[in-house]
């Protein structure tokens, strides 16, 4: 089986020369969910961001095969679901439809097509009675769900997420990890969250100062006090 | 974003900010009063103003192609060449087409753009030798309302916060705006973008509106009362009078030229 996700030697530095992430090489099978954990400013959401292609780093990207570039990236677009950390930055509609449409309508899509791929999502997430509320009221738990359904509208193959369970509350954190286990996707998962990586992801991934400083099993890597320590997650 | 503000010891920058807030702004009133068509008056406006940018060390492509800013704000001037004052002249366009416009509208609207142009070099040129705290003093040593300067200074502080926010959302958007394979046509009507991208405008202003009530809670939470503390109001140095003093002549001699030179 190919990898799903294949990252070789990527770098990037940001315009004012700060390093933010070198050397990275990152081999995710499919079906697999990673953790990618590290302390604030270890490079996590900056890694995630290249995975589409929104920033663009030296090195290569596969995704699916496909590489990570300028003629590519409305397809990949559709595969790599990404999930931004602040849902207020992704829902901007007046409904929770329209939302979750927007993918969908991009792509072109017919109508019925895009009602179907809609109900299909919001019913993933438990959320079809939400269809016609304004985001902008939900709970951030709600908001939450409503901004991964927004991503598998477009029936993404891979979902990467950002902090997921930041700002919520522990019984909408712990519905949000029982939702994260059903989804099939392919993960890839940046947090802070050390018991999210316990519960629902096999391997875990160390980011410290914009490289890898460990990826192994997650029981073994958070077994490691020493390891946790050094890389300030402990 | 970035910050206008450009760090070197130019003696445009050691100026105190007060006297450089002034003269900005006599700068502006006589460029305004300046009649149409001054153009020899015009000219020796960009003179002054250029040197400046000149003594400041930033260059003078720095001020002057920011000053392009300008642009959509002359476009309100426009009709001026259609719809000024008689007589109207009628050209012959093209086979037929014709085109009816006052000269006395054209010289008109050439006027405004360039006034407007200069004013906003000379806008940009306060902008990039003095530091945003130091004009926001400025402002309060020269009695401008408080509540006014506390507003100004807020906007800039969040400015750029709100500008990472838009980031953001827009990276949000374009991380969804995906295709299909084999299909051509994506993109989505235009009514249809037009309706996201209000959308997009609608929620910001709304965060930016809850963002406000929480930043005056916690300012309220620190102590704010509406008053800003004092800041020392220190007399201008004899120096700094003479100078200013200077710089007002000088732009109400060119506008005594503007009178006798323009129409």
């Amino acid at each position: 089986m190919n990898p799903i996700i294949e990252i070789d030697h990527l770098s990037f530095h940001y315009p004012d020369g700060k390093v933010a992430l070198s050397e990275i090489s990152l081999k995710v099978m499919p079906g697999e969910k990673i953790a990618l954990v590290g302390a604030n400013g270890a490079g996590k959401s900056t890694l995630l961001l290249h995975l589409n292609g929104i920033f663009e780093g030296s090195g290569q990207i596969l995704i699916g095969g496909m590489e990570v570039e300028k003629k590519n990236l409305g397809l990949i677009r559709g595969q790599v679901g990404l999930v931004f950390q602040n849902p207020d930055d992704q829902l901007f509609s007046p409904t929770v439809y329209e939302d979750v449409a927007y993918g969908p309508i991009y792509q072109g899509l017919g109508e019925k097509v895009v009602r179907e791929k809609v109900e299909q999502a919001l019913a993933a997430v438990h959320m079809s009675d939400y269809a016609g509320r304004n985001p902008y009221h939900l709970s951030s738990g709600e908001k939450k769900r409503i901004a991964i359904a927004t991503v598998l509208s477009m029936q993404p193959r891979i979902l990467v997420l950002d902090e997921p369970t930041s700002g919520l509350d522990p019984r909408a954190r712990r519905e949000l990890i029982e939702l994260l286990r059903e989804l099939p996707q392919t993960m890839l998962i940046a947090t802070h969250d050390l018991a999210l990586a316990e519960n629902l992801t096999p391997r875990t991934v160390v980011l410290d100062q914009g490289a890898i400083a460990a990826d192994g099993p997650t029981a073994e890597i958070l077994a490691d006090e020493s390891l946790l320590l050094a890389h300030g997650l402990s | 974003m970035r910050e206008l503000f450009r760090q070197n010891r130019s003696i445009i920058h050691q100026m105190d900010a007060r006297v450089k807030v002034i003269f900005t702004l006599a700068f502006v009133l006589f460029l305004s009063l300046t009649p149409f068509n001054a153009w020899p008056a015009y000219i020796l406006f960009l003179t002054l103003i250029l040197s400046a940018a000149l003594f400041s060390r930033l260059g003078l492509g720095f001020v002057l192609k920011r000053a392009l800013l300008a642009l959509p704000f002359i476009l309100a001037a426009v009709p001026l060449i259609f719809i000024g004052p008689p007589p109207h002249i009628t050209l012959d366009v093209f086979r037929g087409v014709q085109l009816t416009y006052s000269p006395e509208g054209l010289g008109r609207f050439a006027s405004i753009a360039v006034k407007s142009w200069i004013s906003v070099q000379v806008a940009i040129l306060l902008a990039a030798t003095t530091r945003f705290p130091d004009l926001l003093t400025a402002l309060q040593q020269l009695r401008v309302p408080k509540l006014f300067v506390a507003i100004v200074g807020l906007m800039w502080r969040y400015l750029f916060v709100i500008v990472d926010e838009v980031t953001r959302m827009a990276r949000a958007r374009t991380s969804r705006s995906a295709t299909v394979p084999g299909s051509h046509h994506h993109g989505g009507s235009v009514s249809w973008r037009a309706g996201v991208t209000g959308g997009m405008a609608g929620s910001l202003f709304l965060r930016s509106l809850e963002r406000s009530d929480r930043v005056y809670a916690a300012m309220l939470s620190r102590g704010y009362t509406g008053e800003l503390p004092a800041s020392d109001t220190r007399p201008l140095s004899n120096g700094d009078r003479q100078l200013l003093a200077l710089g007002v002549v000088l732009l109400a001699m060119l506008w005594l030229l503007g009178l006798f030179s323009g129409g």
